[in-house]
């Protein structure tokens, strides 16, 4: 499975969407289209650090690296390379 | 104020083993196991206090359960460990259930074997001869400063928040169903006087949901009450099965420019409700309205990276970071997380 899905599968799974029917875009920002609350943040920070093997530094938890799936993508591309 | 966290914690939950701890003989030898002389004095007694209790025993689960319940003890114990794995395994679980730190749990046995098992596994446990619980009322770390409405009602908080994730677990269907089925509001005020007893308690309680670590006393707190310079908020959240009490703090500075968070904590019991996020945009939300910015003090105390998390993700940035682990944060708010639908907020 791709990067892409599988943080796609983490988000539906996990992030409250305020509109059930709507379906996730790629660049679809998740602060705007869900609750983003304290417990999902914690919940995507470890994700992404056991899925992908990463220990995020402080410098890391900046919300524009996580603020949609693309960005998500991108800012492991460049913690990991491709 | 003290942000010394060198002392040693009060205790929030003492770990029994059953055979010659709780009850003399051993159960799978004889099924006329008596308790101990006055350990159910004891017990109630700890309770009382808002000491929660729970057991990490090797034995059949069904029997020793049975034998609990004979005893009329079954509603005092809070996820129970019986079963034949290691017992710093179990420790570990109950640590996990009860979303408290290593660090506040005593663990009562008869063996030394068990006790340095979970000594060598985790040294943070307090660990004591069972020889020794006639003197458990009078040990220093099981005399809570304040017992408060709080902590007296501790164990039915729990057991109300284990009957939750019974639900929980079984509930079938999208996570917002679940939340929305739960009723749920949180009730925002100033605090008031009758408020300050539980505020230092979860001042001194509440170490991975808190920005700086930093305790305040009653006197201090009571300063803050009156003085212009500072608001202090508190925060209850209940829901269809009854209230979970006070359970979120922040202090404000007031100064020209800026609101200065000096605290925000959320007790570690309703980390699952994701209402941290909630009481926090509510104190931007006021900034706001006042036409301030937010800056807050954060301490990176080794176990509140949770807390650092979610600042980072209400939008807060470091402007300031120096050794020792300060950090200030600041957040213009330019984006404030709107209340979720599953949650009412009452300001009173």
């Amino acid at each position: 499975m791709s990067r892409t899905q599988k943080i796609r599968e983490f988000i539906e799974s996990h992030l409250v969407i305020s509109n059930n029917e709507k379906v996730l875009k790629d660049d679809d920002n998740i602060f705007e289209l869900g609750f983003v609350d304290s417990l999902f943040a914690l919940q995507l920070v470890s994700f992404i650090e056991k899925e992908f093997e990463i220990e995020l530094e402080n410098n890391d938890l900046d919300l524009k690296n996580f603020s949609s799936i693309n960005s998500i993508v991108s800012f492991l591309e460049n913690k990991l390379g491709r | 104020m003290s942000g010394d966290t060198g002392d040693k914690k009060e205790i929030k939950c003492v770990v029994w083993d059953l055979d010659g701890t709780l009850w003399e003989g051993i159960l799978l030898e004889s099924n006329e196991v008596k308790l101990k002389p006055g350990i159910r004095q004891i017990i109630q007694t700890l309770d009382s206090r808002g000491i929660l209790h729970s057991i990490a025993s090797k034995s059949d689960y069904d029997d020793a359960l049975a034998k609990i319940k004979e005893f009329k003890l079954e509603a005092f114990f809070l996820y129970p460990e019986i079963s034949w794995n290691a017992k710093s395994t179990s420790i570990k679980r109950i640590q996990e259930n009860l979303n408290i730190g290593l660090d506040t749990i005593m663990f009562i046995d008869d063996q030394p074997f068990e006790r340095d098992e979970v000594q060598h596994e985790h040294p943070e446990v307090f660990c004591l001869d069972a020889s020794q619980y006639r003197n458990l009322p009078d040990h220093p770390r099981l005399n809570p400063r304040f017992i408060t409405e709080d902590s007296k009602k501790r164990r039915h908080l729990y057991l109300a928040d284990m009957k939750r994730k019974k639900i929980e677990q079984e509930y079938e269907g999208p996570k917002q169903d679940f939340l929305m089925s739960l009723d749920m509001t949180l009730i925002i005020s100033q605090a008031k006087e009758e408020d300050l007893k539980r505020a230092e308690e979860l001042t001194v309680r509440t170490n991975q949901l808190n920005t700086t670590g930093v305790t305040y006393d009653f006197d201090e707190l009571k300063r803050f009450l009156s003085s212009d310079d500072y608001r202090l908020f508190i925060c209850e959240l209940r829901d269809k099965y009854g209230s979970h009490g006070k359970i979120g703090l922040a202090l404000v500075e007031i100064t020209d420019k800026f609101w200065q968070l000096k605290l925000f904590l959320m007790s570690c019991r309703v980390l699952t409700y994701g209402v941290g996020t909630v009481f926090l945009s509510y104190i931007l939300n006021e900034a706001k309205k006042a036409g301030m910015i937010v800056r807050s003090d954060f301490r990176d105390t080794g176990r509140n990276r949770m807390m650092y998390i979610t600042f980072k993700f209400a939008n807060f940035r470091e402007i300031q970071s120096q050794t020792k682990g300060e950090i200030l944060l600041e957040n213009n708010l330019t984006k404030i997380q709107e209340f979720p639908p599953y949650i009412h907020v009452i300001i009173q």
